[in-house]
């Protein structure tokens, strides 16, 4: 099977904090083959390509969307083994999320098939269709109706065969479990046995993805289940095999050299006499270096000893203290620059303020601190060439850019270059990019052999593009009724997801300027929704203090009936608000929030405790969500579980201290990110909508967390803090 | 300097050629394809790598091959007995925890290594022992309710 043409039906618009998807790649090799390679016996003086040393944008790479929808013909969706098993596929990935496990349930639904009769080969650019990347919450909406109609449709090949070769009419059949029944006669044929008809290759070759109808939700026999992670088996026991486990024959072990400081070139590297390059491959090809050798010790010693012989120019870099001044002086108001300001103004904008009284306005900045993903596996590539056909393992959650990336970097068909995820040790938005498969794949054919490259932690967490900072200035005013009178709100750099007030206003405005970045940034589990959220739900908050209504009445007040509303209710009646808003405690505070982003609805209630001298904590969260028709719930809680926590993270402690070009928080023992004794109290309410379509849950749940543990201190200590993290030091 | 080095692993005697220094972690998985151990920081600050050196959890990143010389080492893929899932392993199948997985291995480990020293542990005394060991999807309730389950009175 080959990769073949994209019909682009339903184009994915990118927001724009997806800085990393439009930003060029890292690298621009020599092709003029001027590059050094060699493997070392003596020293030697490099010269070549020395005024070309700094990073070049890689030119006319495609751009492509997220989101690809396409004609196909079944066969290249589906194989139906001799064994009565489907092997289905997809350029879906898996990375914790669930969608091995969710995408098997949309096809086991379809063919009227129990989950363990499915088999998914995920992400290989060679075997699956391009079904766009693993992003923005899209499998739930997108990929799991693409699969259903796919699979609806090959079940009605299925049973027009089956009546054929039982000489009744399909109607006359039932089709469960792998069979296909009679109903009159109780004659039957299995999936295995119609497998084998060689009827079925051609008749699913000619098929395209058709009319057949889709079970509905309350029909469900596997979709809306709690299937269990379908390959947890070869998790518990060590034998999956993640991007960082890909063994070849004869692979070499790579690391490559960076830079001292943000921004720094190399301005000369004179290969020392080392005895730790001795039997190491080195390659420089202008902006790159880097080694491969028998073993990560002896790479890391290799890169050791070329790092000390580096001259590099570093030129001035922005602190984490200066950022977010920075941020505002380097905004960009130009319609024509990427990515453009974004206003909506409504009533009379901006001017609406003005006409209200001083008391009765408010003026709050909130800044939010560049944060990592930190996956727990950082990125990893193993790269092989043969014949000049290059063929990459990695962990990305977008295998279709990886591949273009590639294509671009070595100058090759499209034809010639395979990418392939297995499913990936954590991503959370930060594995768009093919960085390290371009920089294994170099090693790799500089060294004539495979050559597995994984980024250490401390490379993850200064080089990896991480989630933007954002400077965030809300102006708005409260009418002599207490109600929000006009509403402005200006994102600088961070993003434009979830900017929009879901508040009655009269009078308002949003706005998204772009910045100058001093780092590397781009997508995050939710993007900027939940520096939006931080911002929008604390001044809410701020005004219903201003308005001396309860935080709760005071949204509602502002709220039309709707999903919203209704998450808002049931995490209030749930949490028991009312009650614990009006008890409140010295040493204690109660704090909500509540959002929408991508479909799905959230509404968060937090207590937190805060001793004198010691550091708050938040001993409960409880959350309401709703995103449509559940197809998962065992699954769905633990990523709106997992989410809570991981945004627990971002809202108290995580953050990136950088000065002088250098990161000071550059591991796990200087950025905390949330232990297990770290958990509150956790209390989930899912919604169940079956009446209403599934969309995704993987991001939206951590958007209401911040917020509301800032609206639990405010409420405790009486102190308002506007700036994520809220406890940096802890305390 | 290259050297010979035995080692026990899983019950077996292995052979390596391999310099003293190098990470255990690195061994296991280079040297001896064992690649269920995985890195995560390099700082023994996560856990992904956790091994057990004579029954005690250790984080193999940081541990030299050299040290391990003459200990028993443990790694997941001597869990369980052929087919059959050690009982931890059960319980994270049985309580789904597990999301991208990576930690899981080194989360069964430090579980192992608590539930051999102390087979009835508080939940407070969980926390404390798994404390180490990051799970980034932050699937904690759920590692928790397999291990607390693990440690129940059948």
């Amino acid at each position: 099977m080959s990769r073949h043409t994209l019909t682009l039906t339903t184009p994915y618009v990118l927001e724009a904090e997806r800085y990393e998807l439009r930003a060029d790649g890292l690298y621009r090799f020599d092709p003029d083959r001027r590059a050094f390679v060699q493997v070392l016996g003596a020293s030697l003086v490099i010269a070549a390509s020395a005024a070309t040393a700094s990073a070049q944008p890689n030119g006319g790479r495609r751009r492509r969307g997220d989101e690809q929808s396409r004609t196909e013909s079944l066969d290249q969706r589906f194989h139906i083994g001799a064994d009565g098993v489907v092997t289905v596929f997809t350029s879906k990935v898996e990375v914790g999320q669930g969608s091995r496990t969710q995408l098997t349930q949309a096809a086991a639904e379809e063919l009227r098939l129990p989950a363990d009769r499915i088999r998914l080969v995920m992400a290989d650019t060679a075997l699956c269709p391009d079904d766009g990347g693993t992003a923005g919450s899209r499998t739930t909406p997108a990929n799991v109706p693409q699969i259903r109609r796919a699979a609806a449709a090959a079940r009605e090949i299925l049973l027009a065969l089956a009546a054929q070769r039982l000489q009744v009419d399909p109607s006359q059949l039932d089709c469960r479990e792998g069979l296909f029944a009679d109903r009159s006669s109780g004659k039957q044929l299995t999936l295995a046995e119609l497998a084998q008809n060689d009827a079925l290759k051609s008749l699913l070759q000619d098929a395209a993805s058709g009319e057949a109808s889709l079970a509905d939700a309350d029909q469900w026999k596997v979709l809306g289940t709690s299937v269990p992670q379908v390959n947890a088996r070869d998790l518990v026991t060590g034998a999956a095999r993640f991007p960082s486990d890909v063994s070849r024959p004869g692979m070499l072990y790579g690391k490559v050299l960076r830079a001292p400081t943000y921004n720094a070139t190399l301005q000369s590297l004179e290969i020392p006499a080392d005895p730790a390059l001795s039997g190491v491959t080195i390659v420089r090809d202008n902006s790159f270096v880097g080694v491969a050798a028998g073993n990560s010790w002896l790479a890391a010693a290799a890169i050791d000893a070329l790092a000390a012989a580096a001259k590099w120019d570093n030129p001035p870099h922005p602190s984490s203290d200066e950022l977010f001044t920075h941020l505002k002086k380097t905004a960009s108001h130009d319609g024509d620059a990427w990515p453009r300001p974004r206003v909506d103004a409504w009533g009379d904008g901006a001017q609406a303020l003005d006409s209200v009284p001083p008391e009765r306005r408010l003026a709050a900045d909130y800044t939010v601190a560049y944060i990592q993903h930190a996956p727990l596996e950082p990125r990893a590539a193993v790269a092989q060439w043969n014949d000049g056909q290059l063929t990459v393992w990695t962990g990305s959650q977008q295998p279709s850019r990886v591949h273009s990336e590639l294509s671009a970097a070595f100058q090759l068909p499209a034809d010639r270059v395979r990418v392939i995820v297995p499913d990936t040790g954590g991503s959370f938005g930060g594995k768009h990019t093919g960085e390290v498969a371009v920089e294994a794949a170099r090693l790799a054919k500089a060294a004539g052999k495979p050559v597995s490259l994984r980024w250490s932690r401390e490379e993850e967490f200064t080089w990896a593009y991480c989630r933007p900072a954002g400077l965030i200035e809300v102006r708005a005013a409260l009418d002599d009724a207490g109600r929000i009178a006009a509403w402005d709100f200006t994102n600088y750099n961070s993003g434009e997801s979830g900017i929009r007030l879901p508040y009655d206003a009269p009078h308002g405005r949003t706005q998204f300027l772009a910045a100058d970045s001093p780092l590397r940034q781009g997508s995050y589990r939710a993007l900027a929704s939940t520096a939006n959220n931080f911002a929008r739900e604390s001044a809410i908050d701020e005004l219903a203090a201003m308005a001396a209504a309860d935080p709760l009445a005071f949204r509602l007040a502002h709220l039309a009936d709707g999903r919203l509303k209704d998450v808002l209710t049931a995490v209030a009646e749930k949490f028991t608000w009312t009650e614990r808003y009006a008890r409140r405690a010295a040493d204690r505070g109660v704090g909500l929030a509540c959002g929408t982003e991508k479909g799905s609805f959230v509404a968060a209630c937090v207590e937190v405790e805060v001793q004198p001298g010691g550091a708050p904590r938040v001993t409960t969260v409880c959350q309401a969500f709703e995103c449509g028709a559940i197809q998962n719930p065992a699954n769905l809680r633990r990523q709106v579980e997992g989410a809570i926590i991981m945004g627990l993270g971002g809202a108290l402690t995580e953050q990136m201290v950088f000065k002088d070009g250098r990161l000071a928080t550059a591991s796990f023992s200087k950025y905390a990110v949330p232990r297990m004794a770290d958990v509150p109290q956790l209390d989930i309410v899912l919604l169940n909508r079956p009446d209403l379509p599934s969309v995704g849950a993987g991001e939206t749940p951590i958007i209401a967390v911040a917020p509301a543990i800032a609206n639990a201190l405010a409420n405790a200590t009486g102190r308002r803090i506007r700036s994520m993290p809220l406890i940096p030091g802890g305390s | 300097m290259t050297q010979q080095l035995k080692l026990k692993v899983n019950g077996r005697d292995v052979a390596v050629d391999a310099h003293g220094e190098r990470p255990l972690l690195d061994v296991l998985r280079e040297d001896l394809g064992l690649t269920g151990a995985k890195y995560g920081c390099g700082e023994g600050q996560c856990g992904a790598c956790t091994v057990l050196l004579d029954g005690a959890a250790v984080r193999s990143c940081v541990t030299t091959v050299a040290d391990a010389v003459g200990m028993s080492i443990e790694t997941i893929e001597g869990l369980g007995e052929g087919d059959a899932l050690h009982p931890l392993q059960q319980a994270f199948v049985d309580h789904g925890a597990a999301q991208c997985g990576y930690c899981v291995p080194g989360q069964i480990m430090s579980a192992v290594a608590l539930l051999r020293e102390n087979a009835r542990p508080s939940r407070a005394e969980i926390i404390a022992a798994m404390n180490g060991n990051l799970c980034r999807c932050c699937n904690y309730p759920s590692i928790l309710a397999a291990i607390e389950h693990a440690a129940s009175p059948k």
